[in-house]
């Protein structure tokens, strides 16, 4: 099946005006409050700078650090796994229940667990999920993925949440309070949180010198399945182990900050050892990552803390919301991860970029997207997939300035062009005119000005 | 004034047929100031609007012939932000990546407002411009030749192009909300994803607008055109200007 561009999925998008008005103001409003945090901390550049550096360190000494990490977590008692890709990791996790003869998994929020599609192989194999973030347990009832990394169900509203609770909770008709809603979820969580033997979390950070690992979490869910449950599955992908504490309060410093304009998130929960006659197993997960560590333009997305400032701040996600993107992740991020994926199904995604790059300067670790997208852009030629409209325009583009005879005849020839009729300016072909007039030409160009003004002087 | 040698006058092909006014702006301010300004007229494209859709080798002979053209000047000076950050920032390395020599344009090319302030140091403009003004802080300004501080760093906060209107009499200059988000024209992004550059530049020209402003003003006439088609279509009631415009009325 062709799956539908970003510039399709955005128009359509954009044709909900009240909607789309809507998620590019609530975007916004986080990234306003990130500006207000990041003012608040004077060192908020060095740590950036700080943070990028520890990162690109850790990432080019991944093997030292994976070992040590790997070394000091079954030390603590931890079980260590590790997955080489999606399909191993999952048979990990599935194999990890079937021990504890575990029909029910409750689940933290974890992005490597979309990118390892593991709810659909688990319930295929006859496992019940659990979401406990509210957003994801929100998105598990509508049965649709996330559309933010950070904040899953942002571009839904509570009017829907509420329809929704009514029919699965049977909440009250026609309330849609946030505080009732998030109640109602909560006493229904409670008795599944209460009932499983088997508990997942993802991983923000994972400690080399001590081999603990790092949860941030505002809602607590992660740490109510983790206390409850006796087994505890942490899904983390390799690029997130990071040396030392030290490092780690640089860090902790920057995620909520950048992510949502908190100072902190509620919980920064540290796992060290399992629980008293339970089990703690670590699921390292390389999945393309350790192909990405070889490939000087783009071995900086190994660097990225999943905080999703870049998407609040890119005014195209903002405008085009999370479904418009072909890949998983969507915004400036998303792009580079999904053509590291697979670029001959995620390149329709690079098109949503103005190269603006105000993503690079929100990073917290100053990943520089906006670069690696132009980077991309020079690459799909080489793989077949470069727009030919575009291709044919550059080479006219090319030809027409390569000679300077050829550009000064079309320049003295391009006031024509306002004469022409507006209803062949005005065609299906140029889409510069669908929403705007097209420029006009002036009738005597600055070259020809300066010929007769200056130099005939 | 700190300022000694011979420039070379760069104007993007746009500004030579869409507004050869800002080019004429350029040079009437320039020599103004007791600046000697030459324009090479054989000059064309820089090579930003094929390089930015992915077609980078294209620019090369475009690179070659913007190096032989301005290679013998002290200073090469043009009033567009992005194209001028184009040259500075990107053709090194697409010549590095082409196997070709060095490029020593990098070092020596500015935007007009930037040369005017950083290398002239203009103290004082006569001539008044009696009117309330909006700031368009363009991405490639902002974010590439650091015309004013970008609004996600958390650095001292500084605007050279405000800087250099507060030296114009009458001039009330106001800056939008959301003070540096993109305005959506992006080069080929304006036609390729249409409608979301549409609604990036009707969102831009609201916050403009909301200001009071008659006139919106940048250093990037690319900008300023995209809005501008907009303006038009929904007949909305603003003008737009080069800053260049501005410093040299009443010269």
């Amino acid at each position: 099946m062709k799956k539908e561009t970003h510039i399709h999925a955005a128009e359509r998008f954009l044709s909900n005006k009240k909607n789309a008005e809507w998620h590019d103001e609530t975007l916004w409003q986080t990234r306003t409050k990130r500006d207000r945090q990041a003012a608040l901390i004077p060192e908020w550049e060095q740590l950036r700078e700080l943070a990028s550096k520890i990162k690109m360190h850790t990432i080019t000494h991944l093997d030292r650090y994976l070992e040590q990490f790997a070394t000091a977590a079954e030390k603590n008692g931890a079980t260590v796994h590790w997955a080489k890709d999606a399909a191993e990791h999952n048979a990990i996790v599935l194999q990890i229940l079937q021990q504890h003869e575990a029909s029910k998994l409750v689940k933290s929020k974890s992005m490597l667990t979309e990118e390892c599609n593991l709810n659909p192989f688990l319930f295929e194999k006859g496992i019940d999920v659990v979401e406990s973030d509210l957003g994801e347990r929100i998105l598990q009832l509508m049965d649709i993925p996330p559309s933010h990394i950070v904040m899953p169900a942002i571009h839904i509203q509570r009017e829907d949440v509420g329809k929704l609770f009514e029919e699965k909770l049977q909440t009250e008709k026609g309330n849609a309070d946030p505080t009732y809603l998030t109640r109602a979820m909560r006493q229904c969580l409670r008795e599944k949180f209460l009932a499983s033997t088997v508990a997942m979390t993802g991983a923000n950070f994972g400690i080399a010198e001590t081999g603990d690992v790092v949860v941030c979490t505002n809602e607590a869910n992660a740490d109510m399945g983790t206390s409850s449950a006796k087994v505890h599955i942490v899904s983390m992908g390799i690029e997130k182990v990071i040396p030392s504490h030290d490092a780690l309060s640089v860090f902790v410093r920057l995620l909520a900050r950048s992510a949502t304009g908190q100072p902190s998130t509620s919980y920064t929960s540290h796992y060290q050892k399992p629980q008293k006659g339970g089990e703690l197993h670590i699921i390292l997960v390389d999945n393309g990552r350790s192909d990405n560590l070889a490939d000087k333009d783009h071995i900086q997305t190994l660097k990225c803390i999943r905080c999703g400032a870049c998407m609040n701040t890119c005014p195209v996600y903002r405008r085009s919301g999370g479904y418009s993107y072909s890949y998983f992740i969507p915004g400036p991020i998303g792009i580079n991860l999904g053509m590291l994926k697979d670029p001959k199904n995620y390149y329709t995604n690079l098109s949503a970029c103005t190269l603006c790059f105000s993503c690079n300067s929100v990073c917290p670790v100053q990943v520089d997207l906006g670069n690696q997208i132009y980077k991309w852009r020079q690459g799909l030629n080489a793989i077949g997939k470069a727009n030919r409209t575009k291709k044919v325009m550059s080479d006219g583009m090319r030809m027409m300035f390569q000679q300077s005879g050829v550009y000064h005849a079309a320049v003295k020839a391009a006031p024509l062009m306002n004469l022409m009729p507006r209803a062949l300016i005005y065609c299906k072909a140029n889409k510069w005119g669908i929403g705007r007039e097209v420029p006009q030409f002036a009738k005597q160009s600055f070259t020809s000005w300066w010929k007769k003004e200056v130099q005939k002087r | 004034m700190g300022y000694r040698g011979k420039i070379g006058l760069f104007i993007p092909c746009y500004v030579n047929t869409v507004f050869p006014e800002v080019g004429i702006a350029t040079y009437k301010l320039l020599t103004h100031l007791g600046i000697d300004v030459d324009y090479p007229v054989d000059q064309t494209c820089c090579g930003q609007p094929m390089a930015n859709a992915g077609f980078e080798e294209k620019s090369v002979p475009l690179i070659h012939k913007f190096n032989e053209l301005f290679d013998k000047y002290d200073y090469v000076v043009g009033p567009s932000a992005s194209c001028v950050a184009f040259v500075k920032e990107n053709h090194p390395h697409i010549l590095e990546a082409h196997g070709q020599h060095a490029c020593q344009m990098s070092g020596k090319i500015y935007e007009v407002c930037e040369f005017l302030h950083d290398i002239v140091k203009v103290e004082a403009l006569p001539g008044a411009f009696p009117h309330k003004v909006s700031v368009h802080n363009s991405c490639h300004g902002v974010r590439e030749l650091h015309l004013s501080s970008p609004s996600e760093l958390h650095r001292p906060r500084y605007s050279k192009i405000k800087d250099l209107l507060s030296l114009k009499e009458g001039v009330e200059v106001f800056e939008p909300q959301r003070v540096d988000e993109c305005c959506g024209f992006g080069g080929m992004f304006a036609v390729e994803e249409d409608a979301v550059s549409v609604q990036m530049g009707k969102d831009k020209l609201r916050n403009h607008m909301a200001t009071g402003a008659e006139f919106v003003t940048g250093a990037d006439s690319s900008c300023l055109m995209h809005m501008q088609g907009i303006a038009r279509r929904e007949n909305l009631p603003i003008q737009f200007i080069h800053v260049v415009e501005i410093l040299v009325a009443g010269l």
